[in-house]
């Protein structure tokens, strides 16, 4: 096993990104996620691959969509903002069934609203990227290592299902340091990719990438294989970790930098025989509504923690059914709520 | 730490004992949470890098989150710190039993929030104020001008590491977590091989402020 280092956690998702077999990154700088891309910068021509800092986010994604149409193992990173003008491009991804991952670092919105954490782009990912009937995988780490953890996963089922993803992460995640455990170089054999439009010396067919069918049926058809492959997904890729919900009364649902402060709320309750725990999403997409439904059966209430005005929080209504009550708390903007305020919440719901 | 996180997936007799097991982990909590804050330039997020390099020998649990809004560009920076036994919730300080400021700004907006008991160290060359509250344990030290009068400018964040690796890091007590061999090899760690020539000077910095009584 490799050395325990110190890493922040924008600096680890590049690190691991070049060590999952991605040579290839398009960016554009955006605080809270620069980092990321500066690390890329030094780290690229190192192993012979190519850092390309665009003019602009669309380019970026574009360039992302070309490479990765040519076979190649791609990704770009931004803020909130950002994901906004590339989410343009990961819909023709989408439309196209190109695999690429997409890091959101997200900040403060809506609009260019601040560079604190935050976690208001969750329905961006989930639900509403870019137009059109179309999921991609969304990741939520918690942790630098499972930041690490999770580049490789997220390119690997891309790959797999040939469909962009994303690591949905925020400021804090990003800017933080804490111990890693860095994969293998060279671990990861690339992935044979036959569909993809990358020349071929007239020994096959053509490979057509494409997103535009002018004829609807055509159009029906395709979209409605790619939703045969979202219900394999939504059966087979759902994570999700339980904490001490064994005997809870409550449980608190919240993901990322959220479930950190959410744990410390649980752990100090515990300290005084409160029954609460925790269940942390990992996949934002797929949903984990298979732990969450079993949860329901169990417990007696859910309080939703987010970074938001209350995103994610729909998705547990919907998981659990209106079976047992969900209430929510949350702070935006940038505000990251202390673990005595999640704590005091769920005092007053027990 | 891995048992205390449960997955629905392991055998049913295994999650039971891994429950039990985080439940009983809970309580033998120890926390130590830090905010080093101050002037950007003056090192305190290389001061907290340090500490948190100390705690990552020790195979602590830690974690290091620095300010990165407009006050950094504007002036002040911090950092929080945590090293703990049991995998960090929070990262971000909000009631630090140690706090180590650099300047006036630093010290008023955070000596309320420092936990009953805690410790506060305080460069008393660059803050003319006493700390009103008798409840926490306040080290003076007037490091920045004990930086410039041995030669050892842009140091005083490492004479507060000194003096606070001696009274809590490395003392006997809740918190003590390492020894100062450890912060040594910390600091080799955090000090970048192109500015080798650096580490003698922030080990006599650290020296400084580890025998000064205050």
């Amino acid at each position: 096993m490799s050395e325990k280092v110190l890493m922040k956690g924008n600096e680890a998702l590049a690190e691991a990104a070049i060590r999952a077999g991605c040579h290839h990154f398009f960016g554009y700088p955006i605080t809270p996620q620069t980092e990321l891309a500066a690390y890329m910068a030094k780290r690229m021509p190192k192993v012979g691959g190519t850092y390309l800092q665009a003019e602009s986010e669309i380019a970026a994604i574009n360039m992302v969509l070309g490479a990765s149409a040519a076979g190649i193992r791609a990704m770009t990173s931004s803020s909130s903002p950002g994901v906004s003008l590339k989410s343009e491009g990961i819909s023709y991804m989408a439309g196209s069934d190109l695999p690429a991952l997409i890091i959101n670092v997200q900040r403060g919105g809506p609009g260019l609203g601040g560079i604190q954490p935050s976690q208001a782009d969750y329905w961006q990912a989930t639900k509403a990227g870019g137009h059109g009937d179309y999921q991609i995988l969304v990741f939520a780490p918690s942790t630098v290592q499972e930041m690490v953890d999770l580049v490789s996963d997220a390119f690997d089922l891309a790959d797999k299902y040939r469909m962009p993803s994303m690591i949905l992460a925020d400021g804090m995640l990003g800017q933080m340091m804490e111990p890693v455990v860095l994969p293998e170089e060279g671990a990861k054999a690339p992935v044979e990719k036959p569909w993809a439009a990358c020349g071929h010396e007239n020994k096959r067919e053509h490979n057509v990438i494409n997103s535009l069918y002018l004829t609807p049926e055509k159009l029906e058809t395709l979209v409605l294989e790619r939703y045969e492959r979202y219900e394999i997904i939504r059966k087979n890729e759902q994570r999700a970790e339980e904490y001490l919900t064994d005997d809870a009364d409550l449980i608190v649902v919240a993901y990322g930098a959220s479930a950190r402060v959410a744990r410390s709320a649980v752990n100090s309750l515990r300290e005084q025989g409160k029954k609460v725990g925790l269940i942390r999403p990992i996949t934002l997409w797929p949903f984990p509504v298979d732990t969450l439904k079993k949860a329901a059966a169990h417990t007696k209430q859910m309080l939703v923690v987010e970074m938001s005005m209350g995103q994610m929080v729909d998705d547990v209504k919907l998981s659990v059914d209106c079976k047992i009550p969900v209430s929510f708390y949350g702070r935006t903007g940038g505000m990251i709520p202390t673990p005595a305020a999640v704590r005091a919440e769920i005092e007053k719901l027990l | 730490m891995t048992a205390i996180l449960l997955r629905k997936t392991g055998p049913n007799s295994r999650r039971k004992e891994a429950f039990a097991k985080a439940k009983a982990m809970i309580i033998s909590m120890k926390n130590l949470n830090m905010i080093f804050a101050g002037f950007g330039g003056q090192g305190v997020l290389f001061a907290g890098k340090v500490a948190a390099y100390a705690g990552l020998i020790q195979n602590r649990e830690i974690s290091w989150l620095p300010s990165y809004g407009p006050e950094m560009r504007g002036g002040t920076a911090n950092c929080s710190v945590c090293i703990s036994d049991e995998p960090i919730g929070s990262p971000l300080v909000t009631n630090p039993n140690v706090l180590v400021a650099m300047n006036l700004p630093s010290l008023d907006k955070f000596i309320d929030a420092v936990e009953p008991g805690g410790t506060v160290l305080v460069d008393s060359a660059l803050i003319d104020k006493k700390v009103e509250r008798t409840d926490v344990n306040v080290h003076y030290i007037p490091a920045s001008a004990m930086a410039e009068e041995q030669g050892l400018k842009g140091l005083a964040n490492m004479i507060l590491i000194g003096k606070l690796f001696r009274t809590v890091c490395c003392a006997e007590g809740d918190y003590g977590f390492c020894t100062e061999e450890v912060l040594d090899q910390a600091i080799q760690k955090c000090v970048p091989a192109r500015k080798a020539e650096m580490l003698d000077f922030n080990r006599k910095a650290v020296q400084l402020g580890a025998e000064y009584n205050g």
